[in-house]
């Protein structure tokens, strides 16, 4: 089977009263050798593609203090999500009612469906946006599409009980639902009273 | 009736270009490989939808581990000499008055990782790179918003990487279970020294189906 001849198959007469050598095979079996090779094989591809990270990109604004540089947000369109310990999401839109009752708690899972349901609301309130527009046609893009999403804009507050992950996950999920505008904020003490008496502190 | 002769074939099959080939893949891989190095502490990075691959480039990679210390480490390329380390550890020494030796400046270009307030980095300068390696570094203190040591690591950085060579990059690897005030803090430290822009290393997962960013990949 697998193997390599490189004995001669040429027996050539020896003298009388030469003793005859036994004759040893020089086949030798590639079987194992071959195992082992494959077996390296696959565990440098598996290695070489597994040590790659990807990178996510960040860029957080300049604080800043002149009026014009700030960035503004309709309310109607606004939506604050915080993030709890636990994994917990709390969220409302608008403003946040003096009596708590825009408050609510949902999942990382929950938190998807929410933005997607605001973000579509936010879309078919859109009444047109001129100078917007404007800017969009100049720089060759379908202006409706690329304004129909302006006043949308997701406010994130994590709380100091929020781990990296959930602040990565929530970010990821900005990425994931073309959120195109979102500000990372420091949470109000009110917002972090409601939620810390959700989670029964 | 006469049976017709089918002549016996070898089953026997000549593995010798198999085994070439197997063998010639084998050492490209091996050469292809680049080994990650051992890390000086374990992060278990969240997972994200990007799909940018980082390069080895000029960074401040700045570390947060799983208990939320701060460790920071200074990634330069085409720099065998460690010019730009030294600058570093050279600037950080006079702008804090650390009073270190050469020689332990000198060592700071092979640590590992660098991971102790101002005050420690004398006693932590002192030990040999492998050691260093293997010390548990309380982490360079960043909670304090009016002592964020970070601040002056990322400052002196810059000036290192300022000749305008090279560009240089930020990247945070934050554990899962790392909490945001200290994420929070490191964004702080860089906002302070005008840099807006960061990289988060994560590792890579597909986009959620039916999402947006599902039909705009599979368009």
């Amino acid at each position: 089977m697998a193997s390599i001849d490189t004995g001669g198959g040429d027996s050539h007469k020896k003298g009388p009263g030469v003793k005859k050598a036994k004759k040893l095979s020089t086949r030798v079996d590639m079987t194992p050798m071959v195992d082992l090779g494959f077996l390296l094989i696959t565990f440098f591809i598996f290695t070489a593609t597994m040590s790659s990270p990807v990178g996510m990109d960040l860029n957080m604004p300049k604080d800043t203090n002149k009026d014009e540089e700030q960035t503004k947000a309709k309310q109607s369109g606004a939506l604050t999500v915080m993030l709890g310990k636990d994994n917990n999401v709390y969220y409302y839109e608008g403003e946040l009612a003096p009596d708590g009752s825009n408050f609510k708690q949902t999942t990382f899972k929950g938190i998807r469906d929410e933005i997607i349901r605001k973000r579509k609301e936010v879309i078919a309130a859109y009444t047109g946006n001129a100078a917007c527009e404007e800017k969009a046609r100049e720089k060759g893009k379908d202006p409706r599409k690329s304004c129909e999403d302006e006043d949308f804009i997701v406010v994130i507050k994590p709380t100091a009980n929020a781990t990296y992950k959930n602040t990565v996950d929530i970010l990821d999920e900005m990425t994931i639902n073309n959120v195109r505008r979102f500000a990372m904020v420091k949470i109000a003490d009110t917002e972090k009273e409601l939620v810390e008496a959700t989670e029964g502190k | 009736m006469p049976s017709v002769k089918i002549p016996k074939k070898s089953t026997d099959t000549d593995m010798t270009p198999f085994v070439d080939i197997a063998f010639l893949i084998l050492s490209f891989f091996i050469m292809a490989t680049k080994f990650k190095p051992a890390e000086p502490v374990e992060v278990e990075t969240p997972s994200s939808v990007s799909s940018a691959i980082l390069k080895e480039e000029n960074a401040l990679l700045i570390t947060i581990g799983k208990d939320s210390k701060v460790y920071i480490n200074v990634n330069a390329v085409k720099d065998p000499n460690g010019e730009k380390l030294n600058k570093i550890i050279h600037g950080i020494n006079t702008s804090r008055n650390l009073g270190l030796t050469e020689q332990e400046m000198a060592k700071f270009r092979f640590a590992p990782i660098i991971g102790v307030p101002f005050n420690g980095l004398k006693q932590l300068l002192s030990y040999s790179p492998d050691e260093m390696g293997k010390v548990t570094q309380p982490g360079i203190p960043v909670l304090d918003t009016l002592n964020n040591e970070l601040i002056w690591w990322v400052d002196e950085t810059k000036k290192a990487f300022a000749d305008g060579s090279s560009k240089l990059l930020y990247f945070i690897k934050g554990d899962n279970d790392s909490k945001y005030p200290t994420f929070e803090a490191v964004v702080n430290a860089l906002r302070r020294n005008e840099e807006f822009k960061y990289n988060l290393i994560t590792a890579q997962e597909g986009a959620p189906e039916g999402t947006e960013l599902y039909k705009e990949r599979n368009k």
